[in-house]
């Protein structure tokens, strides 16, 4: 017989916490296996929170012999006549049973950036990032670690002395299940203190570019967009620190925010030196490479104006930003308009080079690939 | 964590107002918990100990978000147990505790005395405990996968029982290799005069019998002789499971068998529990400064959203409707052959019964019965119940109906064995292959066809010969069948 006093409430919570991370296993397991329909799916970036993404998910329930639920109809209770509608927007769900049934709604499942971006990893095996080169920086940060009885206002901290004026008031008979006021003397006030700590940090920047001349559509457009979240996803999870710069370029390339990267259209030429002209500026003048881990990726159709700009990409890339950078990405998404001569000529020029990477993303589906391609490298 | 000294006298309290109202339950102990430990606890189903599955860990992430974003707050927790226990949650208002614990304590005077609760067993807390060490010890020994699939697979059958089983005598039910069918073996011989035997006892008569019983040997015999509804006993005695298997298979039905009664009394339960809480509080238990607050929540708990019953709302209203009526003598011939409406309403003969009456109705009545008897078109019209319907042409779900009749054999078909589909077994040996067909009694609801083929692979698992289930989609008899590869679904 099990008593008050016996149940054992540290195990219980215990024990749930292993019926938890169970259930959390088989929620990540079945994003797991549709990962490629998740990352293809475009509506994932627009449930993105600031730390979690909302993925909708077929519901995690142990099937049965029920009664299919399309028919509907059932019994309800409150005004209306025959005829009328239901209430706004109720979704009634089964008859007579409110509340007996947890779970019966669709799953909508929040996973954090972290661990999508392990899932992602965990799924496409891609090798952990190691920042290069000797080029880490330490970097003092201050932390607060503890208590003391003397300090400014400004750091008191209020739960530790409310607790300390309470104990002291109930130690004394003043305050009780009967009532009375908490007064904390000056004895009982607790302030917080810091430590200074020294941590190797290890910076990244992401320079997105983006060809937004007239060949590029909106499908493209949508395609580099759930690239950028994904890349974004994984690079933050092997980052403390990571800044996002937005590069998009016809003719002439300027720098905007990312609002803008995803939606402007423009028309006209190609130029796309002067996108990595630009870039290679923003980063001698923002990002020495001794303290950041630089990765610039440029997503375009393809198409370059001439072949004597071209031939100035390949210069810059070669002599300018190739020996900053971690690695350099080329992603070309397939148009109608686009000739793809583009990557060909990379191709050719850095055959051996590990650090340019070039990938072809045909349509959504092509993503999860070009990711891999990406980032497979570690680097 | 026993009880802060305050809350123990209140619990004193309620329990004696209780008492004088002549509740009559189990002795109630109430557990002091915080929200982390009251989310686990209600993923438990209310239990302290469960065996390890994922399905409890999908409840309490479900119950935790709920409950972080401030839509629902468990008030009432309690367990059909000698003694029960209850759950009070840390923090909660003291008119809160206190509604809970009279709530609580009439729930408990419902389990005690309430009939469909009779078969349960009382100490259930020990026997759940019991099944989660024989399932942990199961894990260690076969390896925590192989378990967790099986189990899945038990718990997706796991309605399938016979409900109303517990309250009949015991079916004696014929082992392998006996009672068969021992009519019709003997070749019957009327008594007869030599002279006259020709004549009573013709040649034909006996080669008839001789050929039938031949025949009757040559027919295997059916299996099972009866349609069985409870799908599990026939596979815990004829499916050719391991003996941890089995072990298994015992538990999570004998656990199905105990929680069946709750759900066949959700109404007349909650019913029963609201309308003891609002006379206690408001007679006895509550100071005038906590009417309101008492109010708000009762108000809340009794609250109905459009298209859905609320068990405590219904329950609390036909417990007060009978309790009126009775003390009103507003039943028997008399009344209902009276026809002037008027006269109707204000029926008196000062009868005076209600309360026994209400105490009969919580002892032998459950959701079924409850409603079948005491909704009545008065009360329907009173209350505003109505059907509704999904109308394809506006996309909408509307009120389809007020007439009292069609409510209630609406209301009364959603709560039919429990508002699960009926399902047996109908054929154990099926093109004498060993194959299980699965009937649906079909009452005007279509199976959810793409949960019952996924339930069927987990059928399979354990019968491990094909298995069919029959039933009607759309209009048209069907039968649907899996046989370890492939479904198939084809027209009767």
């Amino acid at each position: 017989m099990l008593h008050a006093e016996g149940t054992n409430w540290a195990a219980m919570v215990q024990k749930i916490d292993l019926d938890h991370t169970r259930f959390r296993a088989i929620v990540r397991g079945a994003i797991r296996r549709d990962l490629r329909k998740h990352v293809a799916n475009g509506a994932l970036i627009a449930r993105r929170g600031s730390q979690t993404v909302s993925i909708p998910m077929p519901q995690i329930q142990l099937p049965r012999f029920r009664f299919g639920t399309n028919q509907g109809g059932g019994v309800g209770q409150g005004n209306g006549q025959v005829g009328e509608p239901l209430g706004p927007g109720e979704k009634p769900e089964g008859q007579a049973e409110a509340g007996e049934e947890a779970g019966e709604h669709a799953l909508e499942v929040e996973v954090s950036l972290d661990e999508l971006a392990k899932i992602l990893g965990e799924e496409l095996a891609l090798p952990r990032i190691e920042p290069k080169g000797r080029r880490q920086v330490t970097t003092e940060v201050h932390r607060y670690t503890g208590l003391r009885r003397v300090g400014p206002a400004s750091l008191r901290h209020v739960k530790r002395t409310f607790k300390r004026a309470l104990k002291r008031e109930i130690a004394s008979g003043r305050f009780g299940p009967g009532g009375g006021v908490i007064v904390p003397v000056p004895d009982d006030m607790r302030y917080r203190t810091w430590e200074p700590k020294l941590q190797p940090q290890s910076n990244a920047v992401i320079l997105y570019m983006m060809d937004v001349s007239g060949s590029m559509g909106d499908e493209q457009k949508e395609i580099v967009r759930i690239e950028a979240f994904w890349i974004d996803t994984w690079l933050k999870s092997q980052y403390r620190h990571i800044e996002t710069r937005y590069i998009v370029h016809d003719a002439e390339a300027k720098e905007v925010d990312e609002h803008t990267f995803f939606h402007l259209r423009e028309s006209g030429g190609t130029k796309i030196s002067s996108a990595y002209e630009l870039c290679n500026r923003i980063v001698d003048r923002e990002y020495p490479p001794q303290e950041w881990n630089i990765y610039p990726f440029h997503f375009s159709d393809g198409d370059n104006w001439s072949g004597g700009d071209t031939a100035r990409c390949l210069d810059l890339l070669r002599d300018q930003l190739l020996p900053k950078v971690n690695v350099f990405c080329y992603g070309q998404v397939r148009s109608t308009y686009g000739s793809g001569q583009f990557k060909n000529d990379l191709d050719n020029s850095f055959r051996d080079d590990e650090r340019v990477i070039t990938s072809e993303v045909p349509d959504k589906d092509g993503i999860v690939d070009s990711i891999k391609q990406f980032l497979g490298t570690g680097r | 964590m026993t009880l802060p000294k305050d809350l123990a006298e209140l619990q004193k309290r309620v329990r004696d107002v209780a008492a004088d109202y002549k509740l009559d339950f189990f002795e109630t102990v109430f557990e002091l918990v915080d929200w982390a430990q009251m989310n686990t606890v209600a993923a438990y189903e209310g239990f302290p100990v469960r065996y390890p599955h994922w399905r409890f860990g999908m409840t309490y992430d479900q119950i935790s978000k709920s409950y972080g974003w401030g839509f629902s707050k468990i008030y009432e927790l309690v367990i059909n147990n000698d003694p029960c226990y209850a759950y009070l949650l840390k923090g909660n208002s003291l008119v809160d505790q206190k509604l809970v614990m009279a709530h609580v304590y009439a729930h408990c005077d419902f389990f005690k005395n309430n009939l469909w609760f009779a078969p349960t067993n009382r100490h259930m807390i020990d026997e759940l405990a019991s099944h989660a060490t024989r399932i942990q010890r199961h894990v260690s020994r076969e390896g925590a996968d192989e378990v967790e699939a099986f189990l899945d697979s038990c718990l997706c059958l796991e309605n399938l029982i016979d409900i109303y089983a517990p309250y009949a005598p015991p079916k004696r039910r014929p082992r392998e290799g006996e009672g068969k069918d021992a009519k019709g073996k003997e070749i019957v011989r009327f008594q007869a005069k030599p002279y006259m035997e020709s004549f009573i006892n013709p040649p034909e008569f006996i080669e008839g019998q001789k050929k039938a019983i031949e025949e009757a040997r040559k027919r295997p015999p059916r299996f099972p002789e009866r349609p069985e509804r409870d799908v599990l006993w026939l596979l815990l005695e004829h499916a050719p499971l391991r003996d941890w298997q089995r072990d298994l298979l015992a538990m999570i039905r004998e656990e199905a068998y105990y929680f069946a009664p709750q759900r066949l009394t959700k109404i007349a339960n909650e019913g029963w529990a609201s309308f003891q809480h609002s006379k206690m509080m408001t007679e006895k238990l509550l100071d005038a400064s906590e009417v309101v607050d008492f109010a708000e929540r009762h108000a809340g708990a009794m609250a109905t959203q459009p298209g859905q019953i609320n068990p405590y709302k219904l329950g609390i209203e036909l417990f007060r409707d009978i309790e009126e009526r009775w003390d009103k003598g507003q039943f028997g011939k008399e009344y209902e052959e009276c026809d002037d409406r008027d006269v109707k309403r204000h029926w008196d003969t000062g009868l005076k019964q209600g309360r026994e009456k209400v105490f009969e109705v919580r002892r032998i009545y459950n959701d079924v019965t409850f409603v079948d008897e005491f909704l009545t078109r008065e009360f329907c019209e009173r209350q505003k119940l109505y059907t509704y319907e999904f109308n394809p042409k506006t996309g909408r779900q509307e009120i389809a109906s007020r007439d009292w009749r069609q409510v209630k054999d609406r209301l009364l078909r959603s709560l039919a064995n429990g508002g699960q589909p009926i399902i047996e077994v109908t054929d154990g040996n099926f093109r004498n292959r060993g194959e299980m067909v699965l009937s649906h009694r079909h009452d005007g609801q279509d199976l959810d066809l793409a949960q019952a083929k996924e339930t069927l692979r987990h059928l399979f698992r354990l019968w491990s010969r094909p298995v069919h289930i029959e039933t009607l989609v759309e209009g048209r008899r069907r039968r649907l069948s899996y046989d370890g590869e492939t479904h198939e679904l084809v027209d009767l």
